[in-house]
């Protein structure tokens, strides 16, 4: 992963972010992790210097956000919805049962950066409840032996994002 | 138009986390394989979600079959009834060229005004929406003086849908009034409310119309800029707003002379990062401008002071697509549905335990027991439901005996609930409302922006004391702390957010305090869903054997005695997580 402060690469994720986003921090901030997958310490100190911000102002808005991480994140994202609707349909049990399969704690990433295991505030699919997101793509009426299922299916996801 | 079959396939957020994608692709490959000629084609959310997936099969004499429930695995059976025998699959059938064949309350008692393309479009297409009469209401005003514009929006008496219910007239007026050399317009898209979809749909299933009430707005108050926030969690909205967008520009309805010659507008589309308290339109503003979504006290108002300082008029996604409506129907017309205090129509979305959740349309003033039991089929499993839980984290619950309430503005209030932005989650016997309001205390404690500090540690002992009672510690003095609590949250909190989070304490307080009694007093919830307080036990003479419980378990707390055989929990091992329970056809898993 682009980690050093020399790595060419990672300096033109942030020129070309800041060039397609002038003026948008947050959406520059969001071009960065969906490059990179997290934001990076030195892309936040050139981000800085090319913006006039100092590092602890881009500190303060990134740990404003929930999808902003500082720290490197699974190759899978997964995401269970914490809505009103998956809380009262068991998203506690689709959450133990992942946390359980995956040993490691919502939040967390699995040791050889495979997956990280995220809840997110509600997805808007609630007649669906519970629903679990796995690299992007939407499970509904999942119970927690489904949404472990699902994580042998990554594979097929790209195409399966319309 | 082809003179075979055709097949779209509901593909909102809704239906592709139901199978969507999958189904569209069996679709193709299955009329491959049985040499049918079909064009496979997308739209928005249908509304039925209950029914998921939802695929409408046309014929070649333009008939139209809605069909309900079928996965990809159906397919083939479909094509093979309904295609090559020519026999429709009736058990599956929901709606024969719009007639209801079955569920037919949830699509009778309905108004779908504002829904109508919804489901019925392509939403990446401007040309099918122009079909459908869009754009019409735009060039009809772009004809005429935009303060006929605002004359017209105001005697519809349109209340903005976010929740607030501020009539759109008095806004776009005090954006247009105030003196300066530019203005801004802006579409919120956060839609924060856990258990709200509304918004997302009309994104995902009719973009144009949304795009259409902006460009009317940036006429009325003479913006030359428009930004559509949506938030982070609906990548899908955001990509069919943007595909929205990009045709318009290319089409010239957006660019130079978009307000008319020479009076450009065009429109930006910004994503949110996570953060509930960004629906509220100063924090809004600032997570535009880069900064910490943190509120700001007002006035000045941002239609005063807004965006970079502008005067700026932010209204929601709902009453854009409102405005698009009455510009192409006219405010008599829109005052033909709803309440002399509410006209119009309000989408709803329904979720929860209720029978057929989806998305609804229906006149304000429509009580609470027409969605939810007549249109929405009352409780799942035939349950009964106990309570709504209306307005998301700024309502209420309500319990069974106010159901006869309308939804309106005005009602809803003196209830202890809120209409704001339409989410209904519905509830049954297995929920308790102490955990409900622990669930929307702890997402507002989440959420907070942490400026006022009675939001910021008020809604943290709120929860801490909410948390006790679910865990059986609790006393009966911490009943009137968490009411002299959310009292103090409501006075001092600065934004909207603060000041109505004690609601979920205070209205399940009101309703339900004989839950909390329980809990407090006799160590048990009655709804079996507190699990410290929770055992459960199979009734041996209900329980077939079926073993679905056994499958589910993740404690391994269920000894498995052969198929055919009452199932048991060891209650030693047992954690209470009540899944056994939600998965029993035959209502064997009990509380103790």
């Amino acid at each position: 992963m682009a980690d050093s402060t020399a790595d060419p690469q990672l300096a033109s994720v942030v020129r070309e972010a800041l060039r397609q986003r002038p003026g948008d921090v947050v959406g520059v901030l969001q071009a960065i992790q969906a490059a990179c997958g997290y934001l990076p310490k030195p892309a936040l100190a050139l981000l800085a210097a090319e913006t006039g911000r100092s590092l602890a102002q881009l500190y303060g808005v990134i740990s404003f956000y929930a999808t902003f991480s500082l720290e490197r994140r699974g190759r899978v994202v997964i995401r269970v919805c914490q809505g009103t609707a998956c809380h009262v349909r068991g998203a506690a049990r689709v959450t133990e049962a992942l946390a359980q399969h995956l040993h490691i704690e919502p939040g967390d990433t699995t040791e050889d950066f495979e997956f990280t295991l995220e809840t997110v505030a509600c997805l808007g699919c609630c007649s669906l409840a519970p629903v679990v997101t796995v690299a992007g793509h939407t499970h509904g009426r999942v119970d927690g032996p489904h949404a472990v299922a699902a994580l042998a299916q990554v594979t097929d996801f790209a195409e399966d994002l319309l | 138009m082809s003179g075979g079959w055709r097949a779209t396939v509901g593909a909102g957020s809704c239906g592709l986390a139901a199978g969507a994608a999958a189904t569209r692709r069996a679709l193709q490959k299955s009329a491959q394989g049985l040499g049918i000629d079909l064009q496979v084609a997308t739209t928005g959310c249908i509304g039925l979600c209950a029914r998921e997936v939802l695929v409408e099969l046309r014929d070649p004499d333009q008939t139209t079959w809605l069909y309900g429930e079928i996965a990809a695995e159906r397919v083939p059976e479909l094509l093979q009834r309904h295609v090559q025998k020519g026999e429709p699959w009736i058990e599956r059938l929901l709606l024969r060229d719009g007639i209801p064949v079955h569920d037919n309350d949830f699509w009778d008692l309905q108004t779908r005004r504002i829904l109508a393309r919804c489901g019925a479009i392509d939403p990446e297409s401007l040309e099918h929406y122009k079909q459908h009469g869009g754009y019409a209401g735009l060039q009809k005003a772009l004809a005429r003086p935009p303060e006929e514009l605002v004359a017209a929006v105001a005697l519809a008496g349109l209340r903005g849908r976010g929740g607030a219910g501020y009539p759109t007239a008095n806004k776009w007026r005090a954006c247009r009034e105030t003196a300066s050399d530019l203005r801004y317009v802006v579409c919120n898209a956060d839609e924060g409310d856990p258990g709200a979809f509304m918004d997302r749909n009309l994104l995902e299933g009719d973009p144009h119309a949304v795009l259409e009430g902006l460009i009317l707005a940036a006429y009325a108050v003479g913006a030359e800029l428009g930004l559509v926030y949506v938030r982070d969690e609906y990548p899908l909205a955001a990509k069919r707003m943007q595909c929205a967008i990009d045709a318009a520009r290319q089409a010239g309805i957006l660019g130079e002379h978009a307000r008319g010659p020479g009076q450009g507008f065009d429109v930006e589309l910004r994503r949110g990062a996570g953060a509930f308290v960004c629906g509220e339109e100063t924090a809004l503003i600032a997570a535009i401008e880069g900064e910490r979504g943190i509120p700001q006290r007002r006035p000045p108002f941002p239609t005063e002071r807004g965006l970079w300082e502008k005067p700026t008029s932010i209204n929601n996604v709902e009453t854009y697509a409102n405005v698009s409506w009455i510009a192409a129907h006219g405010a008599a017309a829109f005052r033909s549905q709803g309440t002399a205090a509410s006209p119009g129509t309000k989408i709803f979305s329904l979720a929860g335990d209720v029978a057929r959740g989806g998305l609804v349309e229906v006149g304000m003033g429509t009580s609470i027991a027409q969605v939810l039991q007549d249109i929405g089929g009352g409780g799942r499993g035939g349950r009964k439901l106990k309570a709504v839980q209306i307005g998301g984290p700024s309502g209420g619950c309500l319990p069974a005996s106010r159901f006869g309430t309308p939804i309106d503005f005005e009602a809803l209030p003196g209830e202890g609930a809120i209409m704001g932005s339409g989410g209904l989650v519905a509830l049954d016997d297995t929920a308790c409302m102490v955990d409900v309001a622990r669930y929307f205390v702890g997402f507002l404690r989440d959420e907070s922006c942490g400026r006022c500090s009675a939001c910021r540690v008020g809604t943290l002992r709120m929860y801490e004391i909410l948390t006790r009672i679910c865990s059986g510690g609790g006393v009966l003095s911490d009943l009137d702390e968490l009411q002299r609590l959310a009292q103090s949250v409501g006075d001092l909190s600065a934004c909207g957010l603060g000041r109505s989070a004690p609601n979920p304490v205070l209205s399940t307080l009101r309703w339900f305090r004989d839950e909390y009694l329980a809990h407090i007093l006799e160590h048990r919830c009655p709804a079996g869903r507190c699990r410290t307080l929770t055992q459960f036990v199979i009734d041996p003479y209900l329980c077939d054997g079926c073993q679905r419980c056994y499958r589910q378990c993740g404690y391994g707390a269920i000894a498995l005695l052969g198929r055919g055989v009452a199932m048991q929990i060891a209650g030693d091992v047992c954690g209470s997580c009540g899944g056994c329970r939600d998965v029993c056809g035959f209502g064997a898993v009990r509380v103790v």
